[in-house]
């Protein structure tokens, strides 16, 4: 025996106290929450937590309040993602070729996603301020009309996908850069030999052989959109008249604000659940694109 | 032909120009901000020839305290990245070389699953144990941001190192803890480095973990910064000082450690 059972079992004792972290911080808080959205329960010393089944989850699906989380998340999160995506696509695609300063632009690109969250939304509160913000004084300029942004239910989302666009377009571009740098040079040299325009070469060269990454870089958006709280939070608390009031902060609101914490938690269950599905919806696809391409 | 291509350059050109600018623009407002004071910033007129003054960074950190929640921040975000590198740089190096791909998953759901999840779990547990308000428990929540970020950039750093480095330390009489600890450990420099910077950057950026765990003597930066906006009427100046002050640490180490930082963003996105 060459070893004792230190050196024999290295692998479990090395792993095992990261997984027992995570499952402990993790693990024990999504049952805990489970366990809390059958129970109603207010927080109070006085009353204390009572079993109601599912009725949290039923009175939660007759709100309209919570369908129109849920719309303003589904709104927000398509938005954010299309535009993100193809600009960041875009993007990529303007910044790939040599030219003098790229470093520089690299650099730049790379602020936005690092910048503290909540100080970058109070940045954007002062650029979309009415009267005096840097945003209006835009329109003017090019002669329109100043808007309300944030100030206005139905600006604000907009106003809000604009600060999400401007902060995390840059990963969606810095991943399809570097997918662009592994494409082979030979089926470009192959069109130069076909005749292939600029564009053609883009949709059936450039374009199908990016699909993978582009794809990779969604899914890491979509997970990340769907979950924004910081920039919505620090800017509108989901105002005006609701109309920034994602799940993810009605969420909050019901817990902390209101502290009924059952009703929360069961918020909380489905949109847990909605978040893993899409997740592995998209898991899926990428599986099966990859099948598609060996 | 060649003018053809003059135009596309100078059209690609300004376009690159317009780009850098767009990103760029709100740091140099957020800037020009914090050096104006109030009726600058409510006149229009003196959008960028203006007298600067440092009376907002001086009433900053004189009237609020800010070194306080900077030192609050520091603590934090130091504490978790040290305890996160101690569980998750041993725990990559098992997954990595033992192909434990499917407890490697585990961790990575930390980073898919709404932290909002956790927080009223968290919130309940913490009160109970009487953690709310210390360092203890913005700790613990920052790590599980962290760990995975962590864990998921140094599984593909180990295994991008040749086997034969560890092979040559084990024919030399090391065991195998000695082989990870004496070899393999001085190597990942790099590796260390694009993680820890990232796991901190989460830290100091973190918002929601922070506004319901900490309290008056563990506040950190975002969420003073983001209690200081409501104090009546809003002081422009100096909201944009505060959040120059939380900002600049993070944009001199992304701008010092900018190719780590890159790489660091792509390999946790692409592992994501």
């Amino acid at each position: 025996m060459p070893y004792n059972w230190f050196d024999r079992n290295l692998k479990w004792i090395y792993v095992l106290p990261a997984v027992a972290f995570v499952l402990v911080m993790m693990l024990f808080p999504i049952l805990y929450t489970v366990r809390i959205s059958f129970y109603e329960w207010s927080m109070s010393a006085i009353t204390p937590p009572k079993w109601v089944g599912l009725d949290n989850y039923a009175a939660l699906l007759k709100e309209s309040r919570f369908w129109h989380a849920a719309g303003s998340t589904l709104y927000f999160t398509v938005v954010a993602l299309a535009v993100e995506v193809v600009l960041g696509v875009a993007i990529a695609l303007l910044l790939s070729r040599e030219f003098r300063g790229k470093n520089l632009v690299k650099t730049v690109f790379l602020l936005p996603m690092v910048a503290t969250p909540v100080a970058m939304g109070l940045v954007w509160l002062l650029i979309y301020e009415p009267t005096i913000g840097a945003a209006n004084l835009m329109l003017k300029a090019i002669g329109l009309k100043p808007m309300l942004w944030l100030g206005s239910p139905a600006q604000a989302i907009p106003s809000l996908i604009i600060v999400d666009v401007w902060q995390w377009t840059p990963m969606i571009s810095l991943i399809v850069m570097a997918g662009l740098a592994t494409i082979p040079r030979e089926p470009y040299e192959a069109a130069d030999v076909d005749g292939a325009g600029r564009w053609k070469k883009f949709a059936s060269i450039t374009l199908p052989l990016l699909r993978p990454t582009i794809l990779v870089a969604a899914m890491l958006r979509l997970i990340d959109v769907l979950k924004t709280f910081d920039i919505i939070y620090a800017t509108t608390q989901g105002g005006p008249d609701l109309a920034t009031e994602t799940l993810n902060i009605y969420g909050y609101v019901l817990g902390f604000q209101y502290f009924k914490l059952g009703m929360a938690s069961s918020l909380l269950v489905l949109f847990f659940a909605l978040v893993m599905g899409l997740t592995l919806v998209m898991i899926w696809m990428r599986k099966r694109m990859e099948a598609q391409y060996d | 032909m060649t003018k053809r291509n003059k135009t596309a350059r100078l059209i690609m050109g300004v376009l690159t120009a317009a780009v850098l600018l767009a990103f760029a623009f709100p740091f140099l407002w957020m800037l020009l901000a914090s050096f104006k004071t109030q009726s600058q910033i409510m006149s229009t007129g003196q959008l960028f020839a203006f007298k600067p003054t440092t009376h907002n960074y001086a009433s900053v950190f004189e009237e609020y305290d800010f070194l306080g929640y900077i030192l609050n921040s520091l603590v934090v975000g130091l504490g978790s990245t040290v305890l996160a590198l101690l569980l998750g740089l041993p725990a990559a190096y098992a997954i990595a070389r033992h192909h434990l791909h499917k407890l490697g998953l585990v961790i990575l759901v930390a980073r898919i699953i709404p932290g909002i999840t956790f927080l009223i779990p968290w919130f309940i547990l913490f009160s109970k144990i009487k953690l709310v308000d210390t360092y203890t428990a913005l700790i613990l929540s920052h790590m599980l941001v962290g760990l995975p970020f962590i864990i998921w950039i140094m599984i593909s750093f180990f295994e991008a190192l040749p086997k034969e480095i560890e092979e040559a330390g084990l024919i030399d009489g090391c065991t195998h803890h000695q082989v990870f600890m004496r070899v393999i450990l001085p190597i990942s420099g790099p590796g260390v480095i694009t993680s820890s910077l990232l796991s901190f950057i989460f830290s100091w950026n973190n918002f929601m973990f922070s506004i319901i765990l900490s309290g008056d003597k563990t506040k950190p930066l975002p969420v003073a910064v983001f209690n200081f906006m409501s104090y009546s009427e809003i002081n422009w100046g100096a909201l944009m000082a505060a959040a120059c002050v939380i900002t600049l640490p993070v944009l001199v180490i992304a701008l010092l450690a900018q190719r780590y930082v890159v790489n660091g963003l792509a390999a946790g996105a692409v592992k994501g």
